[in-house]
């Protein structure tokens, strides 16, 4: 019931604030602030939950199942694992700081605003937990609609053609997967004569015909849109640019991972076999992604810009170690997940907060700003540094289980991958470098972070040390369901060595 | 004819003493108001009638007419649109200096003509029906008569109707010199073999009739007249066309189709798979040309068409119920979308250019969100009821592993999605300067309590078959053994 009500709490306080922004804009927003630490009680105790059952044999922590739409077979089920749990751990943090990130940046419509992001935020927990095919393209495309309308009402200039772009790209991504739902649905019942969208019970009957291939593409290209892979990527960068600092916090921390969650919950233990014929593919696709991502950052000009083509190059990494199948590189990439929800969040957040005091994003306008923000400077350093992989924090335990991970399997692709490392060294430098050092190019005065921004940015920081220094806990949880999923694929992939 | 036979027919026979008794008072008394109550009187008795009897045997009335349940519960949800028309009429018409009360008698014969179409299994019936509602709807699209478009639109339905219809007659006069019979049952096609030989006039003539309904449906190639008549017809009489005389018309496609097993006849069936796919194209990619709001719902009808016909095409049980469900979640969208256009629009004409609608979010925030509500359900977005008919349309086709069918439905659905996301960017982006093209100063000139009504109850609709379809689809489910 912890789920249901996770969901409901969100819901409810997305409505309240709404209703409430008519009469009080700071009302609305402490409701909605509210209702999300009301939200991080329940996950604390599902989490407690959770380590007092975890040496039972339960894949699920909490299960709740209810008939929907028994026509067709479909039920309101919702379950979470300890990878979910982690993930919506997450979800709820990266929600709070992003509407403490907007509470002076959004004067107008404030009300429509923050439902707006509750409503994505309850798509997202709703990804994160459905078990149930249907409900979950449910909660997919519940996330979208909202965004739409975050990025194309309170974006920045170019917003409504960076909205459109946004919302027909996923949504294209989407309705594939949704021709596999349905194709799954059918075969399955074909097969088994019991017509459902139960993940659980796909997962007993997993498809091996050569047409999975097909059905597996469906889902992995909705994924691959939202994740982003290379070649399908281009509505990332215009989408975080134009999002509001909300917008984009929740973009690069929260929605680029449901596509990695999406693999990871969907393709890999659904299309066992159809996911190890195209690993290899995937794998060069995400090394692609983390040198042109890179690549691409540092000709920015633009620092939100800069930041989004970062997401690019990390979640080639992610990309890369799913596909590996090994375990190593699937811990790395859960950390990955973590810390650059946590990293590239803090980053929009402090952009976002420049943006509002010299309105504009354009590095060439600024540079010296640590002499008036020194505040502000620190904390962009660490999380740069963070970004750029200094070991001790979150980003540099993942990437490097992940090359790890991936040199047991394909050593070439494991060294391109580690250039990397040196590219985002040279990205992040560079940004602190034009933003922040040499001679004040305007005689500016701008105001330092204040209490809420700093208070933010305590967290944020603390997240990525703990993911860098004790990363031990996150690696546990998500163990149990990790190794579900990568057992059945990596013995896909030996028979098709031994194929070969 | 027997009583019983009567009691069957008793939905369609209160119509038409409506229809008698809303003539005779208004050679008494006109009055706008009552008129609309009696309209609204004749629509809740006969569907009244019509819910008793969804209960009982099926029955046929006739050679000519059945009414079965699949018959019934059209019927049902097209009076249900004809009176939800009705309602939107009362705002747009009040207050102009037409002449009103005829409005909503031909709205009844046009209803009528519907019901007809619907419980036809008889080509003689179904061309009594369609004569029906196509004379009523000659003149309601030209009713204002406020301009020049109005005219041209009432023209071009006239001439184009009365094409089709000819096509129809042809074709129906071969089909009877081949079977000897007009009845849908006769017509099997699972008997028919490639080898065309002295089958050649059946299947002429079978061809010849699906030009007829073509024309109705606006498929492409026969869709030509959809934007004009759609942009100068008043607003809630192209409602009406958008759902309930396409509606109807489909109704009957879907029961032809199913009686006459017409998809085991593999060439058809592959000239009906092109037609479904280039019908969704050219609809959604002329849409995004557009800039006045109802001719690019005119073209987004033309591709909701399309999927329609690959949904019927998947045959069998899943292609009536995926139709049906389908149909009903577009009526009620497509009700919701003019049912807006109609409250905006003001009495010299109707609200359609696209630069009108920038910033409404801000002039009218409540209106705004349920008419972007309506737009992406057309685009089948979760939460709305089209999401649901659009999910059918997929399972449905994927159940007959129809691949290519769906491929195109999705392949549609995101390039649909462009030109509904314009519309609704234009709703919610700011006013550059102040307004100085508003040719009205009120905002919502055709504002009724009826038309609010009307539109509470569609969006309560919308919301509730996207949340929970599951009432609605047990109704649908027990009418597909009336056809199968």
């Amino acid at each position: 019931m912890i789920l249901l009500f996770l969901l409901i709490i969100t819901l409810a306080g997305g409505i309240i604030s709404w209703i409430v922004s008519f009469r009080s804009k700071v009302a609305c927003r402490w409701l909605s602030t509210f209702a999300l630490i009301a939200d991080l009680v329940l996950l604390f105790l599902l989490t407690i939950k959770y380590a007092s059952a975890y040496s039972s044999t339960e894949q699920w922590i909490e299960l709740v199942k209810w008939n929907w739409i028994p026509q067709l077979g479909i039920a309101f089920e919702l379950g979470a694992d300890g990878l979910s749990l982690l993930f919506l751990w997450l979800t709820v943090l990266l929600g709070i700081f992003s509407i403490a990130a907007s509470w002076d940046e959004i004067q107008e419509r404030a009300g429509f605003f923050h439902f707006n992001i509750m409503l994505i935020l309850a798509g997202i927990i709703g990804v994160f937990t459905a078990l149930d095919l249907f409900l979950f393209y449910f909660f997919w495309e519940l996330m979208l609609v909202p965004m739409y309308f975050l990025i194309s009402i309170w974006g920045h200039e170019n917003r409504v053609y960076a909205a459109i772009k946004f919302f027909i790209f996923t949504q294209a991504g989407g309705l594939f997967m949704l021709i596999s739902i349905a194709g799954i649905y059918i075969i399955h019942g074909r097969t088994t004569g019991q017509y459902t969208f139960d993940y659980i019970q796909f997962l007993n009957a997993p498809l091996t015909s050569s047409f999975s291939i097909w059905l597996m593409l469906g889902f992995f290209l909705a994924f691959a849109v939202k994740l982003p892979m290379v070649p399908i990527h281009t509505w990332l960068p215009d989408a975080h640019t134009e999002a509001p600092t909300a917008g984009s916090v929740i973009l690069a921390g929260l929605l680029l991972k449901t596509g990695a969650y999406g693999i990871l919950r969907f393709v890999l233990p659904l299309f066992p076999k159809a996911a190890s014929e195209i690993a290899l593919i995937a794998m060069i696709l995400g090394v692609i992604g983390i040198l042109y991502g890179a690549i691409l950052a540092f000709a920015q000009r633009d620092v939100k810009r800069l930041v989004a083509y970062t997401s690019i190059s990390h979640l080639g990494f992610v990309l890369l170690a799913i596909f590996s199948g090994n375990m190593l590189a699937l811990q790395g990439a859960i950390i990955i997940i973590l810390a650059h929800g946590f990293s590239t969040g803090g980053l929009f957040i402090i952009v976002g907060a420049l943006q509002e005091r010299i309105h504009t994003r354009d590095m060439n306008q600024m540079g010296g700003l640590w002499a008036v923000a020194p505040r502000m400077g620190g904390v962009s350093l660490f999380l740069a540094l963070a970004s750029l992989g200094l070991p001790g924090l979150g980003n540099f335990v993942g990437e490097f289980l992940v090359l790890m991970g991936t040199y047991q399997v394909n050593p070439v692709l494991s060294a391109i991958a580690s250039i990397g490392f040196i590219l985002s060294s040279i990205y992040s430098l560079w940004f602190i470098y034009k933003v922040f050092h040499g001679p004040l190019v305007q005689n500016r005065q701008i105001t330092d972070l204040g209490l809420r921004e700093m208070t933010v940015m305590v967290f944020v920081m603390a997240a990525i040390v703990w993911l860098g220094i004790y990363p031990g806990p996150m690696l546990d949880s998500a163990k149990p369901a990790l190794k579900g999923i990568q057992s059945k694929f990596i013995s896909m992939i030996e028979k098709i060595n031994d194929a070969q | 004819m027997t009583l019983s036979d009567l009691s069957a027919l008793l939905p369609l026979i209160i119509l038409v003493f409506g229809i008698v008794i809303i003539m005779l008072v208004q050679t008494v008394w006109r009055n706008h108001k009552l008129t609309l109550i009696l309209s609204v009187l004749t629509f809740v008795i006969s569907t009244a009638f019509l819910t008793v009897s969804f209960f009982a045997e099926s029955k046929q009335v006739t050679s000519l007419l059945i009414f079965d349940n699949y018959a019934i519960f059209y019927m049902a949800i097209l009076f249900g649109a004809a009176l939800a028309v009705c309602f939107l009429t009362y705002g747009f018409m009040e207050g102009r200096n037409n002449i009103k009360e005829e409005f909503y008698i031909f709205m009844l014969i046009a209803a009528l003509g519907c019901g007809v179409i619907v419980a036809s299994n008889h080509l003689i019936s179904f061309f009594l029906g369609l004569e029906v509602l196509s004379v009523s709807l000659y003149v309601l699209i030209a009713y204002l008569r406020a301009g020049p478009m109005d005219i041209e639109a009432g023209i071009k339905y006239l001439v184009l109707a009365a094409v089709s219809v000819s096509f129809l007659l042809l074709g129906a006069a071969f089909v009877y010199a081949y079977c000897g019979t007009m009845k849908f049952s006769a017509m099997n096609f699972s008997a028919l073999t490639p080898s065309i030989g002295k089958s050649s006039l059946l299947l002429a003539g079978v061809i010849m009739i699906i030009i007829g309904i073509g024309f109705k449906l606006a498929v492409v190639p026969f869709h030509l007249w959809t934007p004009d008549v759609y942009q100068g017809a008043p607003a809630p009489v192209t409602a009406f066309i958008a759902t309930a005389s396409k509606g109807a018309v489909f109704a009957l496609l879907l029961r032809y189709f199913i009686s006459t097993n017409i998809f085991d006849y593999r060439p058809l069936f592959i000239l009906f798979i092109v037609l479904s796919i280039v019908t969704m194209f050219f609809g959604n990619l002329l849409a995004i040309m557009q800039n006045n709001v109802k001719r690019i719902l005119a073209y987004s009808s033309i591709a909701h068409m399309g999927y329609l016909l690959a949904a019927l095409l998947a045959g069998g049980r899943w292609a009536i119920i995926a139709v049906t469900i389908y149909l009903l979640t577009y009526f009620i969208t497509t009700l919701g979308a003019f049912g807006i256009i109609t409250i905006l629009s003001g009495k010299e004409r109707d609200f359609d250019r696209l630069d009108e609608y920038r910033g409404l979010a801000f002039r009218h925030p409540v209106l705004a969100i349920v008419f972007s509500g309506f737009l992406l359900s057309l685009a089948g977005i979760p939460l709305t009821a089209g999401f649901i008919g659009k999910f059918y349309i997929f399972t449905a086709n994927a159940s007959s592993g129809l691949w290519i069918l769906l491929i195109a439905v999705a392949i549609n659905s995101f390039i649909g999605l462009y030109y509904y996301l314009r519309i609704i960017a234009t709703l919610y982006s700011h006013i550059q300067e102040p307004q100085t093209v508003s040719f009205e100063s009120r905002l919502m000139p055709s504002f009724s309590y009826a038309g609010g009504l009307v539109l509470i109850l569609l969006v309560f609709l919308l919301v509730f078959i996207g949340v929970y379809p599951s009432p609605f689809l047990k109704i649908i489910s027990g009418i597909v053994s009336s056809l199968i």
